[in-house]
């Protein structure tokens, strides 16, 4: 896709473990503001090197939303790697956001 | 809000604005359509055709009254939808083409979301807006919105966004629909009728006797007037009808004119001619006595006025009963395929009873006819009470058009049944047929039981069921009663015997007559006879007397001559 500030970060040649993320967002609400300052931080935790953040605001770019099956705001979607995973909320919940990611197994052991 | 202020207010200066809904029956029912510019709430169980309401809605909004729509779909994906309701005849494919419906399928799986803190429904929002804008919408249907309480976690973030939705929904002037699930006790599973307050639809769909009858019902309307019964209503290929129950009042024009029943001598029976027009005629008899025959000729009256005529059939197909037809020289093809009549058969047992007044309601009010022919009422199944308030239904609904009902009922046994006595009151007209038995043989007889506003014959009169149709023969009163059949036969027979005699006799006493007036002219013609050779001899001796007067004179002469005198 053309649109949106998109933010890319260090591309990792290795596909393999490489994340594309994208986070739709309505206006520059409060919200949306801690979901993408919360997002930041967990891949700078978590995925560093192999990760790239796409923000849509849906304002600006209504059609896109039912592409991506957006109902919640904010959500962040998983587009890679497979399969996709939607993460809705403003992603305070650090641990449900790393299952949802993948990052941790769901049941500790 | 601009919608609201392009419909005329009736009535009341801040008479509701409404959307029409273009269902048939359901204007009605709700006094002109769905409040305009706001949420309306559907719900009901599963299968009870929400999403076709819904859908019908959305359809006749674009194509009736120009104005678009949305369906946001909850459950179905946009191929599946427009394949189903691709039953009902609608093309949703080209309406999307043509841009005036636009479909949004919503997915909400729970196993694909993960919520990880606050969020709002800003998305939906989006779309729906996004949607509404591409095609201009003006209506909207949301199906099943409650889908997102079983997608989503957090009912407390979605109440307050369901709530926020209504509120937007009605801010943007568009007349929403939003179907929700029937909950255990409740009029939805997650109590969204709390949210919409200015109307909500119950739809059920009952099962009893293992037929299955579809209501409607207006719960509430804020604001308007609505009919507060449950109304059936009918999903099928010509998509969906609700039936609007009866205006109680009793305010049908009544006609004077009078419509052939087809029969000339049952024409005579009645006083009028024949049966007033708008009126309705009962015809019962046993098995076999010709009701269907009666109904055929009445048919065929009322289609040589080139009027339409509709034939309910319940238990005959329409190519059975136009064959039976032809026996008594009743052709009703010709009529079929000129379309001036209609047959519609359905079994009794196929529907429930309000379906089947659903039907002919749908029927009636499509096909206009100027008759109707319910054959044999007797095959609704149901309890009197039901069936008795069906046929009221039925009734009222023809007098209101001004149509012609005739109505056939098989009696089981001799005699008038409890539910005949009871269909009484409704009957303007009602003919009764009956088995005449005596002397071995069975007889068909028709009296008019009742005609109101005529003056009717009394009498039983026989008829039979010829190749010509049916006929009505002179009643013979003998002295137990009428004579039908071979007695009145062998009545005819003694008659006609007595008929021959009596010119008999006639002849013979004019041939006396005669008789004796040529004997008399003879006698008088002797007697003149008579008469002139008496004058005959008369003269000659009055002759003969001259003769001899003169001679004497004449001697006299001599005499006097020879004694010297001179005469004198």
């Amino acid at each position: 896709m053309n649109q949106v500030m998109s933010k890319a970060m260090q591309e990792s040649p290795n596909a393999d473990g490489h994340y594309n993320l994208r986070l739709y967002v309505a206006g520059q609400t409060p919200k949306s503001i801690t979901a993408l300052a919360n997002l930041k931080r967990i891949c700078e935790e978590h995925l560093v090197g192999r990760y790239h953040i796409e923000v849509i605001d849906l304002l600006e770019h209504p059609q896109l939303a039912a592409g991506d099956q957006i109902l919640a705001v904010p959500t962040l979607v998983r587009r890679l790697p497979e399969p996709l995973k939607r993460i809705i909320g403003n992603l305070s919940n650090m641990e449900r956001v790393l299952v949802g990611l993948d990052l941790r197994p769901v049941t500790a052991p | 809000m601009s919608i609201t202020a392009s419909i005329p207010a009736r009535g009341a200066a801040q008479a509701l604005a409404k959307a029409r809904t273009g269902i048939l029956g359901l204007d009605e029912v709700t006094f002109g359509g769905l409040p305009a510019g706001r949420p309306t709430l559907i719900c009901g169980g599963p299968g009870c055709g929400k999403t076709l309401l819904a859908t019908t809605f959305l359809v006749n909004g674009a194509v009736m009254f120009n104005e678009p729509g949305v369906f946001v779909s909850f459950e179905e994906t946009s191929d599946d939808l427009i394949e189903n309701v691709g039953s009902l005849g609608y093309d949703l494919g080209a309406l999307i083409a043509q841009k005036k419906i636009a479909i949004d399928f919503v997915r909400v799986e729970r196993s694909e979301i993960e919520e990880t803190g606050e969020y709002d429904l800003e998305g939906l929002f989006v779309r729906l807006d996004y949607a509404i804008k591409s095609v201009g919408a003006k209506r909207v249907v949301l199906d099943t919105l409650e889908m997102l309480f079983a997608g989503l976690g957090d009912t407390q973030i979605l109440r307050a966004e369901i709530r926020r939705l209504f509120a937007w929904l009605k801010q943007r002037g568009v007349t929403a629909i939003i179907t929700a699930e029937q909950g255990d006790g409740t009029m939805t599973r997650y109590g969204i009728e709390e949210y919409v307050s200015d109307c909500v639809l119950l739809l059920d769909n009952r099962v009893s006797d293992q037929i299955t009858t579809r209501r409607l019902r207006v719960v509430k309307y804020r604001g308007s007037a609505h009919g507060t019964n449950e109304y059936p209503f009918l999903i099928d290929a010509q998509g969906v009808s609700v039936l609007p129950v009866t205006s109680a009042g009793l305010a049908h024009a009544a006609s004077d004119e009078v419509i052939s029943t087809g029969i000339p001598g049952l024409n005579q029976m009645l006083g009028a001619g024949g049966f007033y027009i708008g009126t309705s005629i009962l015809v019962s008899g046993t098995a076999g006595t010709g009701k269907t025959s009666l109904a055929a000729h009445f048919i065929e009256a009322v289609c040589a006025r080139g009027q339409r005529c509709l034939y309910f059939a319940f238990e005959e197909s329409p190519a059975q009963i136009i064959r039976n037809m032809r026996s008594i020289g009743l052709d009703l093809q010709p009529r079929v395929d000129a379309g001036l009549l209609r047959f519609e058969a359905a079994r009794p047992s196929l529907f429930g009873l309000e379906m089947h007044l659903a039907r002919m309601y749908r029927e009636i009010e499509e096909f206009e006819p100027a008759a109707v022919v319910l054959d044999p009422i007797s095959a609704l199944r149901g309890e009197t009470g039901d069936v008795h308030s069906m046929l009221l239904r039925v009734i009222d609904l023809l007098k209101s058009r001004g149509i012609t009902a005739f109505l056939t009922n098989l009696l089981s046994v001799e005699g008038m049944d409890k539910a005949d006595a009871g269909m009484s009151s409704l009957m303007d007209t009602w003919l009764s047929l009956v088995q005449l038995e005596s002397n071995g043989e069975r007889n068909r007889g028709i009296y008019v039981l009742k005609s109101r506003g005529m003056n009717h014959s009394n009498q039983i009169r026989e008829y039979q069921l010829t190749s010509h149709g049916v006929k009505l023969v002179d009643a013979y009163l003998g002295s137990g009663g009428i004579l039908t059949g071979s007695a009145r036969i062998a009545q005819e027979m003694v008659d006609a015997a007595s008929a021959v005699r009596r010119a008999q006799d006639l002849e013979r006493k004019q041939r006396d007559v005669q008789r004796r007036r040529a004997a008399l002219e003879r006698k008088i013609s002797e007697l003149r006879a008579e008469l002139e050779s008496e004058e005959e001899e008369a003269r000659k001796t009055l002759q003969h007397d001259e003769e001899l007067e003169k001679r004497l004179q004449a001697e006299r002469h001599a005499m006097a001559i020879q004694r010297g005198g001179t005469a004198s």
